[in-house]
Formats: structure tokens, sequence, C-alpha cells
């Protein structure tokens, strides 16, 4: 698996061949608090980059969650639904969102790597 | 001074000024001098910029007493003449049980209490809400149901809304059945303008049309306007074949009886609680309702209360999914509906509890039952009926006797309804005696004594409704009247203790305005009985109108909008007509300045707008350069700018003036948020600061209780270039402007009821008094944030460190060394008594604090003393003198369970927890339950009573 990238939405990408995994940051479960509800997308559905395809929500706000690159959802991740404080216990990791091919792969590398997403977060 | 003088001296006409602004003059010279002021005059000069204060004091009668504004009300009643209104159209004669009327509706205990977002000191009316959930579903066959709609009308045009964001099918056309009421159609109409959706009519029972229309939402009426029931499963089942969503309106009376919506396939059902006890009052408020699939509930809009457990594990009940709310969700919203009907819907519920489904199905059976027996009369008379299948609504084909029935009924005290063809509509309510029902079947031309048609057996309602526990568990008057002390003991409302509510004006609700709303005269009224029977009741809404309409400094009102956000939907719908008329309906950007409420962006978002947002500075005024900047680059598209004044931090911006002629100079209209019109009449007014429309809060400003989260009224007004683009009705011409976009209410004048509510009030203050109570309440506000700033720190301020009518104050300096947060100090107040002020609105992490004018100093200085000990308790953690963990704010509130028991294992004492201030022990309000746990409830969500399988398996 190649290393994580970041958008400044909060979200994380990991590329792993021709299948990009996404998910949200740490940073981003520990600001939305303690999540109820996920929403994720159809399987086959073809995305550009910003579309709004997905929804988190806590007790507290409801956010979307936006393609980070184009392409088609191969699968998504049905535990956050069943048990929505997986993403609170392990967001970058068992809690992962949802699978995409990504339309071009290169548009992963254009993406925020670790040191620029931690700087983003200190910022804030 | 002669005696006759000296007399008119002693009559105190202006005595309820002193009744309703509390402080007294001795109290005012204390709060002027911490202030530094000598009198309000300079306190006002030095919070309200000197540029936009009003020049000449309101042009308003002189104020009256209590007693001469009951007797007006009492003679303007009266002038509304009496009849039986059988129009039907959603609005029906019903009988609110007297237990009910007294314990409730003229209870000060349900009607002051505040939208239950605290949770702990709301038990009482969430369990009321959570009945009347449980009834609608019950009724409606459906899974999951809404806290109540505005009416029925906004309710069916929400499930249009809910359609278009859930359906399969991806169109722009809502398919609408002929029988529809025609109001439903309108306010659907006015809805869909904005976003170009289109209606296309078809006719009752025509699947093949719906299925050609293609539509993403099918909207049904059942039964039928004029009456008739049919089957709705072949209109349904073509709605799905096409993708679209079938939304079916319903009345929950005939649902009693008949095969409820949810069984033939329903996916949104909505209606209105009228005629469940609730006056049908000129046209409201009633409560609307809204029930649909599990699978829909987040798209659902408006409020849900769910049933969670509390710290304890105790089962207790909170709003649920109020991340869907518009104050989350902004432009993103599916709907800008704040307010619901809380008091309207508990009646309803408690209509159904008192009567239970027994008692319901005699008085559906008892109304469907003088339907058959008209239709039989009518039958023998020669005349032929448009439906043989029917529920409490016969329509006769009178032809050319049409007109002599309608004119021989209103003469024996009857309003019929006039359709078209010669058809004469009578629909039949509880309120209607054997008597009376003779009366009509001579009129027709027989005697009542056969029956024709009905319910078709096929549509007879199958199994038990309303099997839950509490439904007919009162059937005792005496334990009707506990259950409600019980409800409402569980409570905080306005007749406990100061409600501090920033944005809210949680003024007082005087007796004597509410006295007038249940005078006959004015709640049986009809809002579609014939003109000239409602003389009174127009006079009323027309004295009003001009009032509000010079106290905002306007050229004309309308009283239409039954809320807050509704008021701000027909503002911007305004703008949207006047564009349009000058051939500028390309205008279609609304700046939004990023401190706005969260209604705004929703409701620009439903007028057609798209929203670009204005920055503010860091003390929370909107920040010039940056508008400047957005209303150039928008100025070819520029509709409106929407901002709220005094600010939603609640400072008077200095530079509002300027702001005003940007947005004109480049194009746009402005509008103005009346949400916070507490701190400007009689100083100053919108139309004084430049704005071209406001909305106002009746409910906050003008005294309309809130009800326990309803009922609001949110009129508009406009200046005169906008005036000829108000909201109008279909069916009553005099409700608006013939150039009106439509309507957005169901009934003509919206909640009329309670209109004279706001009359009583302007009425008894009179010019002086309404000027002073806007300087008591800048004064109130003032002293809080005087006498907390030493403790909290005070944001935003004006030009002089003044506040205008509320002050917030910040609680988020405390988590890093204490671990406490603005929720432990809301929750911890409970305990002291109070009800919290506003939590994390407009900023998070702080509190919103607005006392109004109604509350004495000594009511302010408990609450600032509770304020103040809490601050101590807080520095006792920094201090380590209290556990970080253990303290009696992370326990807040603290229940006469937990410090009754034996196990009282916690670091501080039992004293500390329930009577930390000597007052407290004089009137302690005990909450019902700890710390309600919102995560559980949300991800485990329950909105219905348990049903009573549940409590019989627990006796097992």
């Amino acid at each position: 698996m190649a290393e994580k990238r970041f958008t400044k939405d909060h979200e994380w990408v990991e590329r792993d061949g021709d299948v990009v995994t996404v998910g949200i940051t740490e940073y981003a479960q520990s600001s939305l608090g303690d999540i109820v509800f996920v929403e994720l997308p159809e399987i086959g559905r073809e995305v550009a980059v910003g579309d709004s395809i997905a929804v988190v929500e806590s007790v507290k706000a409801a956010s979307d969650i936006y393609a980070p690159i184009a392409g088609r959802i191969v699968e998504v991740n049905g535990a956050i639904v069943d048990d929505p404080a997986l993403v609170n216990r392990d967001p970058q990791g068992e809690a992962w969102f949802f699978r995409m091919e990504p339309a071009a792969v290169g548009e992963v590398d254009a993406l925020m790597d670790e040191i620029a997403y931690t700087a983003l977060v200190e910022s804030l | 001074m002669n005696a006759l003088d000296r007399l008119a001296a002693l009559e105190a006409p202006g005595s309820f000024i002193g009744r309703h602004v509390a402080p007294v003059e001795g109290d005012i010279a204390e709060m002027l001098g911490v202030l530094g002021c000598s009198s309000l005059d300079e306190l006002v000069g030095r919070t309200v910029p000197a540029g936009i204060r009003a020049a000449a004091p309101l042009d308003l009668p002189e104020a009256i007493d209590e007693l001469a504004v009951i007797e007006e009300l009492r003679g303007l009643a009266q002038r509304n003449r009496r009849a039986r209104s059988l129009i039907g159209l959603g609005y029906h004669g019903t009988h609110t049980p007297p237990v009910i009327r007294r314990n409730l509706l003229e209870n000060p205990a349900w009607y002051t209490a505040y939208t239950p977002y605290q949770a702990e000191i709301s038990q009482g009316r969430l369990e009321a809400l959570l009945n009347f959930q449980t009834m609608i579903v019950s009724l409606t066959g459906m899974e999951i149901a809404n806290a109540s709609m505005l009416d029925e009308a906004t309710a069916a045009a929400e499930a249009v809304a809910l359609a278009r964001a859930v359906a399969k099918a991806k169109s722009d056309t809502i398919a609408i059945a002929s029988d529809l009421h025609p109001q439903t159609r309108a306010v659907v109409e006015t809805r869909a303008a904005p976003l170009g959706l289109k209606l296309v009519s078809f006719a009752p029972g025509e699947a093949a049309a719906i299925a050609a229309a293609k539509p993403f939402a099918v909207l049904l009426q059942y039964p039928g306007t004029t009456g008739e029931v049919r089957d709705l499963r072949a209109e349904i089942d073509a709605a799905h074949e096409a993708g679209a969503l079938a939304i079916v309106a319903a009345d929950p009376l005939a649902l009693v009886l008949m095969t409820p919506p949810g069984e033939m396939g329903a996916d949104v059902v909505v209606g209105s609680a009228q005629r469940f006890g609730v006056p049908m009052g000129f046209g409201g408020p009633h409560a609307g309702y809204m029930a649909t699939r599990d699978a829909y509930r987040r798209s659902m809009p408006g409020r849900l209360v769910g049933v969670s457990r509390d710290a304890a594990g105790n089962p207790a009940m909170r709003l649920a999914l109020q991340t869907r709310e518009q104050h989350i969700r902004r432009e993103k919203a599916t709907s800008n509906i704040c307010t619901a009907q809380v008091l309207l819907a508990v009646i309803a519920s408690m209509y159904a509890v008192w009567h239970g489904p027994d008692g319901l199905r005699r008085i559906a059976q008892r109304v469907a039952l003088q339907a058959q027996l008209l239709a039989g009369a009518a039958r023998r008379a020669g005349f032929t009926l448009r439906h043989e299948n029917f529920f409490d609504t016969v329509t006769i084909e009178a032809g050319e006797r049409g007109e002599a029935i309608i004119a021989e009924a209103l003469k024996a005290g009857f309003n019929l309804r006039r359709l078209d063809h010669g058809g004469v509509a009578v629909s039949f309510d509880e309120t209607v005696s054997r008597e009376e029902l003779a009366t009509l079947a001579r009129i027709v031309g027989a005697e009542a004594e056969d029956t024709v048609g009905g319910i078709p057996a096929a549509l007879e309602r199958q199994g038990p409704i309303l099997e839950e526990k509490v439904f007919g568990s009162t059937p005792s008057e005496h334990e009707m009247l506990r259950y409600l002390r019980r409800l409402s003991d569980k409570d905080i409302a306005l007749d406990r203790s100061m409600i501090p509510l920033g944005s809210c004006t949680m003024k007082l609700n005087a007796t004597a305005e509410m006295i007038p709303i249940t005078l006959p005269g004015f709640a049986e009224l009809h809002p579609f009985a014939p003109v000239e029977q409602t003389e009174g009741f127009i006079t009323v809404i027309r004295r009003l109108e001009t009032w509000l309409a010079r106290i905002t400094g306007f050229a004309a009102v309308s009283l239409q909008p039954n809320a807050g956000s509704q008021g701000e939907y027909a503002g911007l719908l305004a703008i949207r007509a006047f564009h349009a008329a000058r051939g500028q309906g390309h205008r279609n950007v609304c700046l939004i300045p990023s401190s706005a409420h969260g209604t705004n962006p929703a409701s620009a978002a439903m007028a057609g707008m798209s929203v670009a947002v204005v920055g503010c500075d860091r003390d929370g005024n909107v920040d010039i350069a940056d508008l400047k900047e957005k209303a150039e680059k928008h100025a070819g598209n520029l509709a409106a700018l929407m901002i709220t004044y005094p600010s939603t931090h609640g400072v008077f911006e200095e530079g509002i003036r300027e702001i005003c002629e940007i947005v004109h100079a480049h194009g746009g209209q402005v509008y103005m948020d009346g949400a916070n019109m507490n701190a400007q009449v009689g100083l100053t007014s919108p139309g004084e600061i430049g704005a071209d429309v406001c909305h106002l809060n009746l409910h906050k400003t003008f005294c309309i209780p809130h009800g326990g989260g309803g009922p609001g009224v949110g009129p508009i007004g406009v200046a005169a270039h906008l005036a000829p683009y108000l909201p109008n009705h279909p069916l009553r011409a005099d409700a608006g402007p013939a150039t009106g976009f439509g309507p957005v209410s169901a009934a003509p004048f919206g909640s009329a009821l309670i209109l004279p509510i706001s009359y009583a009030y302007v009425r008894m203050m009179g010019p002086a008094g309404l000027k002073k109570a806007t300087e008591v309440a800048i004064l109130n506000a003032n002293y809080i944030a005087a006498r907390l700033k030493d403790h909290y720190p005070v944001l935003y301020t004006g030009a002089n460190d003044m506040v205008a009518h509320e002050c917030i104050v910040d609680c988020r300096g405390f988590k890093a060394d204490t671990g406490i947060e603005v929720e432990d100090i809301a929750k911890r107040l409970q305990d002291y008594g109070f009800h919290a002020p506003t939590m994390s609105f407009p900023v998070a992490g702080t509190l919103m604090i607005e006392p109004t004018e109604s509350e004495p100093k000594a009511e302010l200085d408990r609450f600032c003393d509770a304020m103040i000990a809490i601050r101590e308790e807080i520095a006792a953690i920094a201090e380590g003198r209290a556990d970080k963990a253990d303290n009696p704010l992370k326990n807040a509130p603290h229940t006469a369970a937990e410090l009754l028991s034996a196990s009282w294992q916690h670091s501080y004492s039992r004293e500390q927890a329930a009577f930390p201030l000597p007052y407290v022990r004089a009137a302690k309000y005990w909450p019902p339950v700890k710390r309600v746990d919102n995560v559980y409830g949300d991800r485990n969500l329950m909105c219905t009573c348990p049903p009573i399988s549940d409590y019989a398996q627990a006796a097992e």
C-alpha cells in the first residue's frame, strides 16, 4: 500500500494498485464528535471531483463527504453504516468509507502528503 | 386639578405598561447607575447609533388597560357572525374538551414553555409530543411521524420537497389529483415556482395520467375535497411505477374508520390534526402532521421526538436527528422550518388520550352516520349525489336549486360549500346536533330517516388503532387533570422562572392578551366563512397590520406567514416577484453574512436563490469591504441581502445604513430578519434603517407565547414598491394584492386566532409603553452584561461598549483547565431552576442571554447569582478543590432519585448538588431525568410510545 494522501476537506485517500480507499481523518472525527449516522454512495456511481457523495452526521453536525478524485465507486464499507461509532474509533483504518477506481491515477498524487496536511490542521 | 381630572388620572389607563415592563422605577435607576447612565435616554443614546434613531414617536393609539382591551376584543368577536360552518376543506368544528381547554390551552405551564431543545427540563411536553407522533403513526399506518408541521398545505409542500430529494424519478413534475384541497394545491404551486417545478393535474382515479406525466411526486387527497372516498392503490402503484413518491393528504378522523394510506402503499402522509380538539380559529394555528417510511426519516423536515436514555440509564426523551435541521445544514437543508405547532399538537394528542380509540371511533361513526342520513334525505328529495362513497362530506348535485339551498341554510345558521356545476357540499363534524341535521335535511327537501352511501366495505379499517397504553388511559377527568399536571410539572416554563434565551425574546405573555383567543366569536370561525360574517376579525387584522406597518416604518404588512421562517420565505418571494416584474428575473444571488441564522440560507434556497456568504469582522459585524466586493461581483444578478438587526451578535451595527445603500446601489433589495426587533420598537425601524422587507416574529416581540415550540406568526412588512408582491390567497380576495405571488400558508390570514394577542399587547402598551419596553430590554441586557463581565468574558459590544437587547458570554476558556464545556453550564443551571440561555449560537461554546423587559431586577439578580455561583464551581475545579470528572457541573442535572439514594458517592455534598444557593430552597425545581444521551438516541432511533404488548411482556 502506498502512503496516505489528504484533502483540505479532511479526507484521506490511499492507493493500492488500481483502487483507492477513501475515509475521513482523525481530525475530522474528533471535530465532529460522536458519529451517529453514515450514508454511503451507490456502488457503480461515476463521480467527479468535489461531488457530494456521502454524509456523516454526529449529534452536533452533518457533513458532506466529497469525491476527492474523479472515478467510479466500486465498494462501500457497510460496517460503518451498522456501527457509526467505528468512525470515531478507527477513522484512518477499519472505518474507511468507500473504494473507487480513479479516472486518472495521477490525481491521487496531486493531493497533500501527510506533512502538508499536518501543517494544515495545525494552522486551523 | 379639578375632581374630574383627578378621577381620570386615577383610572390609570396605562397601568398595564408597569405590569409588562417589570423593573420598577427605583430598580431602573439602580441598574442605570451600575451602567453609569443617568437616564434611559442616555442609555439608548449610548447604544443605538444616532443616525438611525426615529425622529418621531410611534403613531399608535394611546394605551388602554386590561379590562378595556378585553372588552374591545369581545366587542370585535361579537361582530363576527356565528354560524355553523360545514364548509370542510380541511377545517371542521370540534369540541375542545373543557379539561384540556382550561388545563392546557389556557395554562401558562404549557403555553409559555420554549422549544424542547433542553431535553431534561422538557420531558413533559416531549412525552405529549411522543404521544402525538404515536397517534399519527397509528392512524396513517406509516412507520415514523414528526412532531407537527405548520399546516396541511405546507406539510404537503414539504412532502413534495422530500420527494424531490429521495425519489428515483429525475423529473420536474408534480402530479396533483384534481380533488386536492385548492389551498393545498396553491401553496404547493407557490413553492414549486421558484424551483422551476411544474404541476400537472389528473382526474381522481386516473392512474394512466400519472404514468403519462412522469412525475417525481404524486399528491392525493383522502377523502377527496368533495368528499369522495376511493381506493388509492391504483394511483399509488402508478406513482411507484414512475419512480415517484405517493403523498397522501389525509383527514385523521376519517382514518379512524378507513384503510390507512400506509396499507395502500403511500410513501408520505400529511394532514391537519385540527379537528382533534383544536378550534378552527379563522384558519389557525393548528398542527399539521407528516408521516413517512423509516427509510426517509432523515429527509423528513421539522422536529422529531425520540426516546433515548439519561446518564443513569433511565429512559428519557429528546429531539432526535437535529442535524437535519436548517440551523446546521443551512442552504443544504431540506426545509427552512424551525417552528412546529407544539401547543396544538399537544392539544390534539390529548384529545386522543382523552377519548381513546373507542371514543374516537364513536365520534367518527357519528359524523359518518350524519353524512349518510343527509345523503338519504337528498336522495329522497330527488337529488343525485356526486359520490356514493364518502366519510363526512356529502356533495349534492343540486343544479339550479343549489343557490337556494345555500341561501336557506345560511338563513338557518349554516355555511355550506358551493361547488362547480351546482354542487353543494356539506361536511359534518362532532359539533352538529341531531336537530341541526334534521333542519339541514328539511332544507335539502326531505326528512333524515334512511341512509345512503358511506365508506365502502373494502376500505373499512381492519384491526385496532391507538393500541398504546396512554390512549384512553384517562377516562375520568381527575385522571386527565392529573396527567396534564404531572407532565407540565416536569418542565420549566415562564410560570416558574425567567427563560433567558438569546434571540427568542421570552417576554411576558399576559393573561389579558390570552383571554380573547378562546372567545367563541374568534375561535369558531371557519377560514372560508362568507366574508360578511368575518367583519370583527378583519377589523382586528387590519388594525394590527396598520400598527405593525407604523412600527416597522413600512407601507404594507401581510399577516399570512405562520412562522418566522415562512416570513423569510415570503419576503424573498416578494423580492423575487419585484425583480421579475421589472424584467430583472435573472437576479438570483442572495448575500448572507456568515453570522446569519441558518434559516436565512435555507429560505434563500427555497426561494430559488443561490447564496453568497459575506464575511464578518471579529466583532461579529458585517465586513463592509467584503460586502462591497461581493455586491460588485454579483451586481448583475444581485437579488437581496438578508441581514439581522441588531446583529445576531446582539450589537447595533454602526454601518447598517451604509450596508443597505451598498446593496441598493448594486440593484439588490434588503431583507431584514426581524428576530431582534425587540431592540428596535419605538427607537428605530427597518424602514428608517433602509430595509425593503422585514419579517416580525409576533411570538417574540409581540407577546404570542412560544407554546413549547409553536405556534408562531411571522408577518412581513414591505416598503411601498414591494406592496403589490405580498402573499395572497385563492379563496379570499382581501387576503392580499391580486398581483401577489400566491399563498405561503393554507389559511388566508395564517394563524389568525392568535393575532388578538399581539393586538392586545400593542393596544395596552401604546406608543410610550412600547418604546419603554425596548429601552428596558436594552437596560436589562446591559445590566446582566455588567454583572457577569468580571466572571465571564462578554463578547461583542457596540461603539460605546454597550450590547443591544442580549449579550453573549464566552464559556470556551474553561475546557483546557477544567474540562468544563458550555453544555455543562447549561445543564447545571437546571439545578438552580433555570432554563439555559441560547447555547452555541451564534458562536459555538457561548451562551447568549436575552432577559427581555418583562423580568424584574430581582429575577435578573437571581439568574446572575446562579451564573456567578457556577463560575465559582468552575474555579474550584481549576484550583483543584473539586474533582475534574466528578463535580456538580459534569453530573448536572441532579434528580431527586439520585439525591435520595442511599449510595451517594460523589465528591461533593448532596446539598451543593441540589441547593447551591439559598433561594433555590424556597422553590426547588426537580429535574425529572439526568443528562440525556443524544448519541445513544440517535444511534438507536425510537420515535413512538412503546406498544401495549411491550408492557404485557414486561409484566410477564
